[in-house]
């Protein structure tokens, strides 16, 4: 499961090494463990810094579960090692790097490049 | 009682296939619970005590002849006449025909206001006469006479038991226990004569009687109570010439047959073995002996163990097989503690091995324990004595392991549940407490065996290898209660701290919020300051209600349910303003739906100015203080329940707990705030308040507990005070009063002695903690507008301020509501059309 999921994010993040990034907030603007939604080329992407850690996980914000765009405002943390975010709807977790659903194993979300360039967050989408 | 259980065990066995059953019932309204009378003086509500299931007689086609009774037997014939002049031939009759109180034979006891204690009319005739009482006397210091004191002491009434025997209780207790139990009683108020011998009774000077004693001595008494004792009913049996033993009673063999192998009589009418057996769990092995007898089982009875334990006017009394130590050779052991008003003795055999009986007054705690030694001939350990001597220095007191019992070992009398029957269960697939009870009636009697039926779960949970683990997740060893005493004891301030000292990794949805709570709880802070506010669930976070489409409901407080015309208005003004979808709540608020996340602030700055504050709906909290209108405007209040619901509401609000709380408050014994279905109510009387705890309505409704009665404003609170910070410490995560209850060891009287009686010597700190949540108070929705940096959160998009595409509504009966999937498609397409055009 472990090497899939290595696998399928090295493969995201080839393909997404050509597209181009684009800011949408400053870092400063990210609590750690708090989420916030950004609008890029109208997608809802949830955006998460979570402690101890520079890197930003970019996800979708869309709840496939309840179909709505909540999974910004969900409960962040880790489980059996994973960081994940849990919906404020109905519960179900969402592995931060994967994208994948931990009660579900047919539900994988999207997930996105992110790089900070001079204190300002990037999104590849 | 028994009559019925027959009824019940025929059921079950499906004999009312095989038999037209028919049965009379003198009294106006078929089998109640004699046992918890004085319960009626507390409620006046005679369906709380009645036996009969809903739908009971129609179900299982028995036909009940209420308020008739079997006036004749003609034996020859096999008919029965009735009263009314019925007549029915039987096959087989039963006789449950009970028993009636003894009323001694002294002059003047036919005088007017002298009742016996027996059934609900009795209660209504003595709670008639108690309007204009101001003394009350009970002729009979047994088990029944100090129930019946306890009802005249509700009533207000200057309370006198008088006795014939040089002590209270003399069939079940020892000289030292009946002494202990006395000076206990007049602690109480009650005044208890004993050695006294009421020669006759005649007008009163300052009350309606006067007593007079055979040592020249009197007392005078607006009512006699006569409670000397009870007398099996036989006259039937007598006249039809069965066989009647010499002082009374019907005699029966094993099978409970009489002298006619057609007729039976159980319950405390017969006699067996020379012998009537006043208690109600005998009986109902006899219903039980008779109905196995029908399907042709040959289960007999052979007498009854007559061990007891009750509480007789707040003081556990309990008196196990031989109290007195009249078997040969037997040798006893006691302990006398006067300043705390305990007395224990055991009574064992000449060699020391077994236990032959046992008297508790004062602390009932061992009954459990020493019923088991004595019912299962359990050897007992080298020292007995160290089974009723108090254990200091925190060591175990030294308990029967539950694994000690055979499985034919009966832990519950009341329902005749054995062990055997509980582990059956267990292994089943019964896994908690509350269930078992209800899945095998366990407990759920007199409750004197919840503590053994608890014990008897985790121990074979454990043998099942059931991981009992109650962590509260991967990243803390410890229980929900166990963090909140960590917190509480440590000082712990937040969330990191509480981590890094016992737990391990970053956290998740469900450790973090309940910390939050848990901190909350002890020390009140802002939730949204910063390290708390990522531990929030969204609710708690944005300080509303999330729903199903991402958008959020709004409720402001509005304490007790009273609001201004012109605060009325403000709402109405408010959720039009934003587009609010509004509905009343069962809270008596209002709740505004469909505000986007951006709203929120807007809202409620609106809402403030007008003077509203968060109603807390959003948090796992205290949430409304319901209440009737009350003795202000309605012509039978008794009380103002609007007033103290608005001070309770005010009081509580805001505080954080394990689950959400309700609450309301009537304002008389209508109860139309329903308070009873909350986890606390309170009930107007005409002396002050009912306190009722651990009510539900939801998913599994649950009757609230009358908690204590006729408290003045001071000590209610007090005890609500007490009652909200030991759930908070002790419950379970998500976890209601109302399950809470149902799973605590000792309910509600041991939750009444930690919070009444300072049992644990708690309560101090429990005021302390309620004290410094009261004042430290803030509204959150204030706190969070002041604050700019907290504005910021509220908008959908970090980086746009665009609004959430997916978030639709449509139009149904003159309001909002979010459409549906297929509606937003075609909203899509109209919209799409629209900008076309």
């Amino acid at each position: 499961m472990n090497s899939l999921a290595e696998e399928f994010r090295e493969d995201r993040t080839e393909k997404m090494t050509d597209t181009e990034f684009m800011a949408v907030c400053q870092i400063d603007d990210l609590l750690d463990n708090l989420g916030q939604c950004a609008l890029v080329k109208g997608k809802q992407i949830a955006l998460f810094k979570v402690s101890d850690s520079e890197k930003i996980y970019a996800i979708d914000n869309h709840d496939p579960f309840s179909d709505a765009n909540v999974l910004s405002r969900g409960v962040v943390g880790d489980l059996q090692g994973k960081l994940v975010v849990a919906s404020p709807i109905y519960k179900q977790h969402f592995d931060l790097e994967t994208g994948q659903c931990l009660e579900d194993e047919n539900v994988v979300l999207d997930t996105y490049a992110t790089r900070v360039v001079a204190g300002v967050v990037e999104i590849s989408c | 009682m028994v009559g019925h259980r027959f009824l019940e065990a025929i059921q079950d066995r499906n004999l009312t296939e095989q038999y037209e059953v028919v049965t009379f019932c003198e009294e106006p309204r078929p089998a109640y619970d004699r046992v918890h009378l004085s319960e009626y003086f507390a409620d006046s509500d005679a369906d709380a005590l009645s036996l009969v299931k809903e739908n009971f007689f129609a179900d299982s086609g028995i036909t009940c002849h209420i308020g008739d009774q079997v006036v004749a037997i003609d034996r020859d014939r096999k008919v029965v006449i009735s009263k009314k002049g019925l007549e029915l031939s039987y096959d087989r009759l039963v006789l449950a025909t009970g028993s009636y109180p003894f009323v001694p034979p002294i002059p003047g006891n036919d005088r007017p206001n002298s009742f016996v204690y027996r059934t609900i009319e009795d209660l209504e005739a003595i709670q008639a006469a108690g309007n204009d009482a101001q003394v009350g006397v009970v002729v009979g210091g047994g088990l029944l006479g100090l129930e019946a004191a306890n009802a005249l002491k509700q009533m207000g009434v200057e309370t006198h038991v008088v006795e014939f025997a040089p002590r209270l209780m003399a069939l079940q207790i020892d000289e030292w226990g009946g002494l202990l139990l006395k000076n206990k009683i007049e602690e109480l108020g009650v005044k208890v004569h004993t050695s006294r011998a009421t020669t006759e009774i005649i007008d009163g000077e300052n009350c309606k009687h006067r007593l007079c004693f055979s040592d020249g001595e009197f007392l005078e008494t607006d009512i006699v109570l006569y409670s000397a004792g009870i007398r099996p009913r036989d006259e039937l049996a007598r006249d039809c010439g069965l066989e009647i033993g010499q002082r009374g009673g019907i005699v029966i063999d094993n099978h409970c047959r009489t002298s006619d192998d057609d007729i039976f009589a159980i319950g405390e009418c017969a006699l067996w073995n020379n012998q009537i057996f006043g208690l109600v769990a005998p009986g109902y092995q006899m219903a039980e002996v008779v109905a196995d007898f029908l399907q042709a089982d040959d289960t007999q009875f052979r007498g009854a163990d007559m061990s007891t334990k009750l509480k007789l006017l707040g003081v556990d009394v309990a008196s196990i097989g031989d109290a007195h130590g009249n078997t040969e050779g037997a040798k006893s052991y006691s302990f006398i503690d006067e300043r705390s008003g305990i007395y224990k003795k055991i009574v064992v055999s000449e060699n020391g091995k077994k236990l032959l009986g046992s008297v508790l007054i004062g602390d009932a705690e061992d009954y459990g324990t020493l019923l088991q030694y004595k019912l299962n001939d359990i050897d007992l350990p080298e020292h007995p004595d160290d089974l009723i001597l108090p254990q200091r220095d925190g060591k175990a007191s030294t308990g029967l392991g539950v694994d000690a019992l055979p499985a034919s070992a009966q832990i519950c009398s009341c329902n005749n549940v054995s062990k055997g029957q509980l582990v059956d269960a267990i292994e089943g697939g019964v896994h908690t407490l509350g269930e078992l009870k209800s899945c095998t009636s366990a407990g759920t009697s007199c409750g004197g065996c919840a503590v053994l039926v608890g014990q008897i779960l985790n121990s074979e949970l454990e043998k099942l290898g059931v991981e009992v683990s109650s962590d509260i997740c991967e990243h803390f060893p410890f229980t929900r209660q166990d963090l909140y005493m960590l917190v509480r004891t440590e000082k712990i301030m937040s969330f990191s701290e509480l981590i890094q000292r016992h737990g391990t990794g970053r956290g998740c949805d469900i450790c973090k919020p309940a910390v939050a709570s848990i901190l909350a709880s002890c020390w009140n802070e802002y939730i949204l300051k910063q390290g708390h506010a990522p531990l929030q669930d969204t609710n708690d976070h944005f300080l509303a209600n999330m729903q199903k489409d991402g958008t959020y409901s709004v409720v402001p407080r509005v304490p007790g349910g009273e609001i201004t015309p012109d605060k009325l208005i403000v709402l109405g003004d408010v959720a039009k303003r934003y587009g609010l979808y509004t509905k009343i709540t069962g809270g008596q608020r209002v709740d505004l739906f469909g505000a986007r996340v951006d709203q929120l602030p807007l809202v409620w700055k609106d809402l403030i100015d007008a003077g509203f504050e968060s109603g807390h709906a959003y948090a796992k909290a205290l949430r409304t203080v319901k209440s009737c209108v009350g003795s202000t405007w309605c012509r039978y209040g008794v009380q103002d329940s609007v007033g103290m619901a608005i001070e309770l509401e005010n009081r509580y609000r805001g505080l954080r707990s394990p689950h959400k709380i309700k609450m309301a408050v009537s304002g008389c014994t209508r109860e139309c705030a329903e308070a009873q279905s909350k986890d606390v109510g309170v009930i107007a009387t005409e002396k002050g308040w009912n306190l009722y705890v651990c009510g539900n309505g939801g998913m599994k409704p649950r009757h609230a507990d009358l908690f204590a009665s006729d408290l003045d404003d001071e000590t209610l609170i007090k005890y609500i005070d007490r009652f909200f910070m030991f759930y908070i410490r002790t419950a379970d995560r998500l976890q209601r009063t109302s399950t809470w209850m149902d799973n605590l060891e000792g309910g509600l009287e041991y939750l009444q002695d930690i919070i009444i009686n300072d049992r644990l010597g708690l309560c101090d700190e429990l005021e302390e903690e309620m004290k410094l949540v009261i004042n430290s108070f803030q509204c959150e929705w204030k706190s969070t507008i002041d604050d700019p940096e907290k504005m910021k959160r509220f908008r959908h998009f970090i980086n746009s301020d665009d609004k959430d595409s997916n978030v639709v509504f449509v139009n149904e009966r003159g309001q909002i509501r979010p459409a549906r999937t297929e509606e937003k498609s075609v909203k899509t397409v109209e919209e799409k059309e629209l900008l076309a055009s």
